[in-house]
């Protein structure tokens, strides 16, 4: 095949919208209904590795769809912070489904087909906002992204379910309307252009406390960074299956919150401009509490989904530090922890969902002694745990070193504080899971357990994103170069 | 084509009488569709004549003005006489079905008449350039309306008509006495005539209480809050045809009044700079919003919470108008249009709902989604254009309508709005989620899903939606151009 | 002053009579009399607005130089014919409204309404 890349962009996007088509035609069985699935995963993620090296070879790739008003349309641009999430993304769709495949049969869930096809139109609003040009398209897509996501969060189909799915939808819709256009709405009449530009879009002699508040409605308005108080949708939304949990909320719908908040930074206030606005403070060490505040609560969790929620909020936190940091450092340590906490926490809901399916345990409490009944995915969970805790050799190592790195370049000390607090906090809360899966407090007759693991499909996939892990850990280069790229496009990195 | 603004009313009024002739009810409709579809092509006609070579003036009867009446189209009135126009001709289509289980065949020839009666009064008061013309088309507007209602299959129908005919007549009669005002002050009753004179007596009192009676008589015709009482059960209880016309027409013919008096006849300054009509409107307007989104959430009654749904879109339309800008303006005749498509779509869609149900209470939505995939998609994309959902034309009024009150220093006001458009999601979201995630009830359990003949229309209203949502160059270009011209004539 | 302008004192008389009538009474024949007495005053208005002292129908006849002007009793006819249809229908509609609830009394429609 012989594609150009323009052609790959759109397809990247339309692709697994389609696949629906596919999918629901295939509803009735269920063997190529998943084959659909997997095979449109791959497909997508060999168009986004083509897009890849498009983009390492130095080409400019973009598209246009339409022009609604001028200067408002729908319209996708290619750059290295949009690569990296569109990589991450695509390629843990594959695994995922993979994983949902043994997951959703072992659990006998009800309209698997419903939880294809959302799925895929997930995927697909997740790849719109990873290729956005410009904000307002980046909104588009992120609304899709909430609508699509609702159906998966009350799948269950439950009363606790449906107000799950309530408190889910709630905030996000509010929160994206009432600041989120609202941002967007002002920063077209103050600057003039929704363009994702390198350096920002505002002129220069722009009224400082204007452009202050901006940032608040936008730091506000993307819900999906969940940063307090409007983190509540997250654990809200646990009531969801595992595999959905895992991807979107280990992945899609919470990177895509960070991923929003970084690119408005980087490339709609531009890290020198972001530097001198008097909300950044605030928003720093707003960030900096909900980090802190929410590793407190997720020791307090039993419920080990609510756990790795709670977790997720305070990692998210560290991306925002890292994007409102406005330095170089803050802005690879962001990046590079969206890559590294995404398969670090979907490695961990895996394991919640196999040790859910196969020893149907979802309190920590219940865990004890699991570990010599499920080996593979206790160790995979301590790995991971590692990553997320930031020690080698799990990848995070990185992603923190840089953040740290960044409080102290613009030495922001009290921030540097909270963050070693809160990887200590992350120990508390993450290692005893395992540790005590394999060296309970009761001792236990090792003799009398067999050994029983999740189904095979999701065993392979968690054991997958565990290998990735590590990988990421002793060979982050690629990453790392991914990384540099954004702070390589001219403009960007001005002012360092 | 000179005779063209007379035309586009003559055309339906004589029809209307020629229906009772033909008597076979699917004759009537054909007759009927063909008229309609004969005024839309006129105002489309219209509309282009404007846009290239300005205003018509049109001498009813080779009078000259101001002795004689004119018929007098700009930008302004040629826009809304194409969307009352299109949608009337666009609904009527589904009327055949929609009324097979709504009205004794018996009574269906009359119905037209009546619909196309209707449909003359609107685009009288709409092409006329004459003062109490336009207090005479109202009522024949009006008087066919009530007409309409009362045909609604619930006896409900007949008591919410009674209350609109009163309402309704003091809202006429109080434009009346304004109208009488005025010309006792000025000596004539031509809008250009009087637009000229009334700034010479503009500061006596008699003028005041001309302009107070004429807004407020309006202000009743458009169901402005609080004069909005007797809307909701005309909405609900009227063949779901004349729900689906009077909710996407009346309130706009009605809002253009409001527009023609306030900016034109008695000028911009009179109105907002003499008097702090700006501020009344936009409090009202806001109120609007607010409290009748608020009721709309508690309704049982689709159609009662689509009707209070109008209620607060025309309260966005006013804070439009509040602004006192050329953007305020053309964000609110862009709604006028807007509006018509969605509300047309979304009515239309519930004609089908009960058609097939019998009834449109909340309960009955249960796993609807799942039988009437097509109609309920169709409610999911005009409610999404409600909320203002981008790709949609929902999006376009508000975005403008946001930007202009921020180029005014309005900044609460525009947080309100995006506020208000919460408020839509939550009513909406009720009937997705009764319609959607509940399963079917017992006894709808076979419910099927609508006929074409109303699928047709609704769906062309709901591509329309989307259509003119990402193509907005007609919608956006024409109300520019008509808001810019109010404010180039205004002195 | 006051005596003077005794017309409009006369119409405003009988336009607060009809709306008050319209207002208060909850029987529905009752509340259509108060809108005809209230559309009747504004006729009035009309039609005294349009007499000038001393002015005669408008025919041309030798002699007479003032005249009353004509255009609002002309305009008021219309308003009459409108009026006797607003009437019409809403009388019309009571018939009807009669023979579903069986009342004509806003009050018991009211109560059947809430009780189905």
């Amino acid at each position: 095949m012989n594609l150009s890349l323009e052609t790959l962009l759109q397809l990247s996007i339309a692709l697994p919208f389609f696949a629906v088509i596919a999918i629901v035609a295939t509803g009735r069985k269920p063997n190529l209904r998943e084959g659909v699935s997997i095979g449109t995963g791959l497909l997508l993620f060999y168009c986004v590795v083509m897009l890849y090296n498009g983009l390492k070879q130095g080409a400019d790739i973009q598209v246009q769809w339409l022009e609604i008003i001028p200067g408002l349309g729908i319209n996708f641009r290619i750059e290295p912070l949009g690569m990296l999430f569109a990589l991450i993304a695509s390629f843990l769709w594959i695994i995922t489904t993979v994983y949902a495949i043994g997951y959703m049969r072992k659990h006998n869930e009800v309209k698997q087909t419903r939880f294809y096809s959302f799925f895929a139109i997930a995927i697909s609003a997740v790849m719109g906002v990873a290729f956005a040009a410009d904000l307002f398209t980046l909104f588009i897509f992120y609304e899709v992204l909430t609508l699509s996501t609702y159906p998966l969060v009350t799948h269950a189909g439950t009363d606790k379910a449906k107000a799950g799915g309530r408190v889910y939808l709630g905030i996000l819709l509010s929160t994206s309307i009432l600041f989120f256009l609202m941002a967007i709405i002002s920063t077209w009449m103050v600057a003039g252009s929704l363009a994702f530009t390198a350096g920002g879009v505002f002129a220069g002699d722009v009224n400082l406390v204007l452009a202050g508040a901006i940032l608040m409605l936008f730091v506000f308005g993307i819900g999906k960074a969940a940063i307090m108080p409007f983190h509540r949708w997250l654990p809200a939304a646990m009531v969801a299956p595992t595999p959905v949990s895992a991807l979107l909320h280990a992945v899609a719908v919470v990177k895509a919150g960070v991923f929003s908040i970084m690119k408005v930074c980087v490339f709609i206030f531009g890290i020198d401009l972001l530097a001198i606005l008097p909300s950044t403070q605030f928003l720093l060490y707003l960030a900096g509490i909900t980090v802190l505040l929410s590793s407190l609560i997720a020791m307090r969790q039993d419920n080990l989904k609510a756990r790795l929620a709670y977790s997720t909020i305070s990692q998210l936190g560290y991306i925002t530090i890292g994007a409102l940091l406005a330095t170089s450092a803050g802005v690879i340590g962001g990046s590079m922890h969206i890559a590294m906490h995404a398969f670090g926490k979907i490695t961990l809901f895996f394991c919640a969902g196999a040790i859910l399916v196969t020893a149907g345990k979802s309190k920590i409490s219940e865990m004890q002694g699991l570990g010599w009944q499920m080996p593979v995915t206790m160790i995979a969970f301590f790995i991971a745990s590692l990553s997320i805790i930031g020690v080698p050799p799990g990848g995070g190592t990185w992603s923190k070193w840089f953040l740290l790195m960044g409080t102290m370049e613009t030495q922001q000390w009290a921030l540097m504080v909270i963050l070693m607090i809160s990887s200590l906090l992350n120990i508390a809360y993450l290692l005893p899971i395992p540790l005590r899966g394999f060296f309970p407090k009761d001792s236990i007759d090792r003799s009398a357990i067999t050994v029983n693991e999740a189904p095979l499909p999701s065993l392979m996939a968690l054991s997958l994103t565990t290998v990735a892990c590590v990988v990421l850990f002793v060979y982050p280069q690629p990453l790392y170069e991914l990384v540099q790229a954004i702070l390589n496009t001219p403009g960007v990195a001005n002012g360092q | 084509m000179a005779h063209l603004p007379i035309l586009q009313v003559i055309l339906p009024l004589l029809a209307a009488p020629l229906c009772l002739f033909l008597k076979r009810p699917k004759l009537v409709w054909l007759f009927a569709c063909v008229v309609t579809a004969l005024t839309f092509t006129i105002s489309v006609l219209l509309v282009q004549q404007v846009t290239s070579t300005g205003v018509i003036s049109y001498e009813l009867g080779g009078w000259a003005p101001p002795w004689g009446i004119e018929y007098r189209i700009d930008a302004l009135n040629a826009f809304v006489i194409m969307v009352v126009s299109g949608l009337s001709a666009v609904v009527l289509l589904a009327a055949r079905t929609s009324l097979e289980n709504e009205l004794s065949s018996n009574r269906q020839t009359y119905f037209y008449a009546l619909y196309l009666l209707s449909l003359t009064g609107m685009l009288g008061i709409l092409a006329t350039g004459d003062a109490f013309n336009v207090f005479v088309f109202l009522e024949i507007s009006s008087l066919s309306a009530y007409a309409l209602i009362a045909m609604g299959k619930d006896r409900r129908a007949l008591w919410a008509s009674y209350q609109y005919l009163i309402m309704g007549t003091i809202g006429a009669t109080f434009i009346l006495i304004g109208i009488g005002l005025m010309y006792q002050m000025t000596g004539t009753l031509n809008m250009q005539d009087l637009a000229e004179r009334l700034p010479e007596v503009a500061q006596t009192r008699t003028v005041f209480v001309s302009f107070a009676f004429v807004v407020v008589g309006v202000c009743l015709k458009l169901a402005l809050f609080p004069l909005h009482l007797w809307l909701p059960n005309a909405y609900a209880y009227a063949p779901s045809i004349v729900t689906a016309m009077l909710a996407a027409t009346s309130t706009k013919v009605a809002i253009y009044l409001l527009i023609r008096f306030t900016f034109t006849v008695f000028g911009l300054s009179f109105s907002f700079t003499t008097l702090p009509l700006n501020i009344l409107f936009l409090v009202l307007g806001l109120l609007g919003v607010f409290v009748a989104s608020t009721s709309a959430i508690y309704q049982q009654n689709v159609k009662h919470i689509f009707a209070y749904s109008s209620i607060a879109q025309v309260g966005y339309m006013i804070v439009g108008i509040s602004v006192g800008t050329a953007a305020g303006l053309s964000a609110s005749l862009m709604h006028i249009f807007n509006h018509a498509l969605m509300k047309g779509a979304l009515f239309l869609a519930l004609a089908g709902v009960m058609y097939r149900l019998g009834n449109v209470q909340l309960k009955s939505f249960q796993g609807l989604g799942r039988q009437m995939p097509l109609t309920m998609a169709a409610i999911v994309v005009g409610g999404l254009s409600l909320i203002g959902v981008p790709l949609t034309v929902g999006f376009i009024s508000k975005w403008y309508l946001v930007v202009a009150m921020i180029e005014n220093g309005w900044w609460p006001v525009a947080i309100l709005i995006l506020f208000g458009s919460l408020l839509a999601i939550i009513y909406l979201w009720r009937v997705v989620e009764v319609a959607y995630f509940r399963a079917p009830n017992k006894d709808n359990e076979s419910v099927k899903e609508a006929p074409l003949g109303i699928l047709i229309p609704t769906w062309i209203l709901v591509l329309a939606n989307v259509y003119f949502g990402v193509d907005t160059r007609i919608n956006v270009q024409i109300a520019q151009m008509a808001a810019e011209n109010l404010f180039g004539v205004a002195p | 002053m006051l005596i003077g302008h005794y017309n409009y004192w006369v119409v405003v008389a009988l336009m607060m009579l009809g709306f008050y009538i319209i207002i208060a009474h909850g029987n529905l024949i009752k509340k259509l009399v108060g809108l005809t007495i209230f559309q009747t005053s504004v006729f009035i208005f009309y039609i005294s607005v349009a007499k000038v002292d001393g002015g005669s129908a408008p025919i041309l006849a030798d002699g007479i130089t003032q005249y009353s002007n004509p255009l609002p009793h002309v305009l008021i006819l219309t308003a009459i014919v409108v009026g006797i249809a607003t009437t019409a229908l809403g009388l019309a509609i009571i018939v009807r409204i009669n023979e579903a609830y069986d009342s004509i009394e806003e009050e018991f429609i009211q109560q059947q309404d809430n009780l189905s």
